[in-house]
């Protein structure tokens, strides 16, 4: 006990020395919970349009209105002919063309059919799709609009409908940044607790001061530990701090019980940590840690269901997030913060979390020799 | 000259030693661009909801069975009372629950009129529109199944065209943002800690009392990996052209140029990044930490930069990775010419050229 407490003195007191590293850990975090959920916006709400009316009829100019009062489409500007709205696509200055051919009006009261072209800038296929579904329910609304105008109403009535009411549960306000702020925090604890683990055994390699702490009469598990609990209470200190921005700045705060998602984090920071320090002690210099690091974070996180959903992947994907310790921190914020999850809900996040505490700080003191 | 080869060989052989580092370097742009291009795809497949059929009628019955057949979704459970809709939700698997009111069949043929409600799991507000958009379709489907017969009239066909991308694959935004997120963070971050670690190790005295003017340790340190990412920028055009399908429009030696453009933009940004710390935890600290996150969601490849705040799209154009996915994506995908892309190209030249003011000045000679 009393050669953990020196150790766990050491590894504060070099942590508190270092005010850039000191600095940054908590600056960094803090700066970028802050401004970047803001960006973190899909709400399409500004839609550039270039409309190429060639019929110049009531009811073409009726559509062009509907679309423009909408409130997700903004008119960039009208062009003569398709290919000049495709030009304004190429210079990005229009996301979507809508174009009214000539006898929109005439056919639709002759023939009772007509018919009109949307074209997207599709690069985006998820801006695209968005675009074209908003324009194609506006649409809808203008057409039954001239129905019930032109349709005494019996008649329509007729048919039978299926009336769909939709209700969003857990956000009703759709707020993305309700869902973005827990997973950035679940992020930047993250990424915190694991680039600072990975480099630290590391360190004392290439400096050679691990020697020294291999001569001593330090058990493995020990060493272990003094190197785990120093970043253990700053990953949780960043965490405090990232809840208390995301109350502040944004109004979030967990639905379920702050006790469990501290738990968990614990549990959690304790699996990462692991991790991190099994990196530091199979890497030979801190370079090498660092990009060993580097591929580990980018692949966790981006199978880790922060902006694309996990449900959408194939399913090799999907078996991939099984052993992805970040995807059930992410979950799991997310589950608390917005649905007020239980502790019961959220069992089996719990019961996996610590099979890879255990195993990965199993690992650690394993992979630790004390010889050279 | 010679002096240099010398400090050539002597990194080459630093990085060539490391073969672990190594194969991250060249292979972490294999794995992430084919995650983007297989793992993730903004399409909707096989999601799991939960049904709540309070009718149990054959009408019911044969929307069910339409839903269950549609790629879509997949049907995880079937509730029997209201109360068990927020549980099935709080346990964490389905996105959606369908709840048909009861005598669904019967209010549909005697009154025409029969309702069905739709419940999404709204903490990802995109995902539930979307899924939401999709259920309403297949049911929209029976209805005008039910209706063939009789067609409404006055009807305004809408007619889609999908500019650039018709299959709507993920891999024409997913490359150029990869390209300029990895481009980016493996030059800033290789750079920085390859000089830093000189300093840490105490090294850097020596490189600097040698007979090299400074100014060429920096540059002898540089272009081992200005070559890396040369060769990381053709696996990933090779890549993207053979194995994710994506063409290239344009000029082949204008994507090139630019490429080598931004790569020295890069680069520039990592030797600032290594004047201004002193141990290599730090530089990594500043070069992950500190660009990943603004580089995927200032750059305008994750989240379209119009839609942000004033303040931010102010931001986004320090992110010189918001400049160079432009450029790709025109020259890629679009096929323009340098005629709509000089603007870009003299602001990537632009932070370059600051990048290494800035270092010039901060580069200390004497440690």
């Amino acid at each position: 006990m009393r050669i953990l407490f020196f150790l766990l003195r050491k590894e504060f007191l070099q942590i508190f020395r270092n005010r850039l590293i000191l600095r940054m850990i908590f600056a960094l975090p803090v700066i970028q919970l802050i401004i970047l959920p803001n960006a973190a916006t899909y709400e399409v709400k500004n839609i550039t349009l270039s409309v190429v009316d060639q019929d110049h009829s009531e009811y073409s100019r009726k559509l062009i209105n509907k679309f423009t009062s909408s409130g997700y489409f903004k008119l960039a500007n009208y062009s003569d002919t398709y290919n000049q709205a495709l030009d304004q696509v190429e210079k990005d200055n229009a996301d979507l063309i809508v174009e009214i051919p000539k006898g929109f009006e005439r056919d639709l009261i002759r023939d009772s059919e007509t018919k009109i072209l949307f074209a997207a800038n599709a690069i985006s296929g998820q801006t695209a799709g968005l675009a074209v579904a908003y324009a194609n329910s506006i649409v809808k609304d203008f057409n039954s609009d001239i129905r019930s105008e032109w349709i005494s109403p019996p008649r329509f009535n007729a048919l039978p409908l299926i009336e769909i009411t939709a209700s969003n549960w857990f956000n009703p306000q759709m707020n993305y940044k309700k869902f973005i702020v827990p997973g950035v925090l679940a992020l930047l604890v993250t990424l915190v607790g694991f680039l600072m683990s990975s480099l630290n055994i590391v360190k004392e390699k290439e400096i050679g001061t691990i020697e020294q702490l291999n001569v001593s009469p330090i058990k493995k598990y020990q060493f272990i530990l003094s190197k785990l609990i120093p970043f253990w209470f700053l990953g949780l200190i960043v965490m405090s701090i990232g809840f208390l921005i995301s109350f502040i700045v944004y109004g979030i705060y967990p639905e379920g019980s702050f006790w469990v998602g501290y738990l968990f984090a614990g549990i959690y920071l304790i699996a990462l940590l692991g991790f991190g320090l099994l990196t530091s002690l199979m890497a030979e210099t801190q370079q090498q840690a660092m990009f060993i690091s580097y591929f580990f974070m980018l692949v966790f996180i981006l199978l880790g269901g922060l902006f694309s959903p996990i449900e959408n992947m194939p399913d090799w994907a999907q078996y991939l997030t099984y052993i992805n310790p970040v995807s059930y921190f992410i979950d799991t914020m997310r589950m608390l913060v917005l649905k007020g999850s239980s502790f019961w809900d959220l069992r089996f996040h719990f019961l996996i979390i610590t099979g890879f505490a255990v195993v990965f700080n199993g690992l650690a003191i394993w992979n630790y020799k004390k010889t050279v | 000259m010679k002096q240099l080869l010398t400090f050539l060989t002597k990194e080459f052989h630093h990085i060539l030693r490391d073969t672990r580092s190594l194969l991250v370097l060249l292979g972490l742009p294999i794995v992430q661009l084919l995650i983007f291009g297989f793992a993730i795809t903004p399409e909707i497949r096989n999601t799991d909801i939960a049904i709540l059929d309070n009718a149990k009628d054959e009408t019911t019955r044969q929307i069910i069975n339409k839903i269950e057949n549609s790629k879509y979704f997949d049907i995880d459970r079937t509730l029997i009372k209201n109360d068990q809709i927020e549980k099935a939700f709080k346990t964490g698997k389905i996105k959606l629950a369908i709840v048909f009111q009861e005598n669904f069949a019967d209010d549909l043929l005697h009154t025409n009129k029969a309702q069905v409600q739709i419940i999404a799991d709204a903490t990802d507000p995109n995902q539930a529109t979307t899924l939401i958009n999709y259920a309403s379709a297949v049911i929209m489907d029976y209805q005008s199944e039910l209706n063939s017969q009789n067609k409404l009239p006055y009807t305004i066909n809408t007619e889609t065209r999908m500019l650039y991308n018709p299959q709507l694959k993920g891999a024409y935004t997913s490359v150029p943002g990869v390209m300029g997120m990895i481009l980016l963070l493996i030059s800033a971050m290789m750079t920085s800690i390859s000089i830093v670690k000189e300093k840490e190790l105490g090294t850097m005295e020596i490189l600097l009392v040698s007979p090299m003017k400074p100014w060429f340790v920096i540059i002898s340190k540089v272009i081992p990996y200005f070559i890396i990412s040369l060769v990381n920028v053709a696996t990933i055009l090779l890549l993207s052209v053979f194995v994710l399908g994506l063409p290239i429009q344009g000029s082949l030696f204008l994507l090139i140029f630019s490429t080598v453009l931004y790569i020295f933009c890069a680069l520039s940004l990592g030797i600032l990044i290594s004047t201004i710390t002193d141990t290599q935890q730090a530089a990594m600290l500043i070069s992950l930490l500190g660009l990943m996150l603004p580089v995927v969601m200032l750059s305008g490849y994750a989240f379209p930069i119009t839609n942000m705040p004033i303040i931010l799209q102010v931001l986004s154009n320090f992110v010189p990775a918001k400049w160079y996915i432009i450029i790709v994506k025109g020259v890629m995908i679009k096929g323009i010419g340098i005629s709509q892309i000089w603007k870009e190209l003299i602001i990537l030249t632009g932070m370059t050229i600051l990048f290494l003011l800035i270092s010039v000045k901060r580069f200390k000679i004497r440690l």
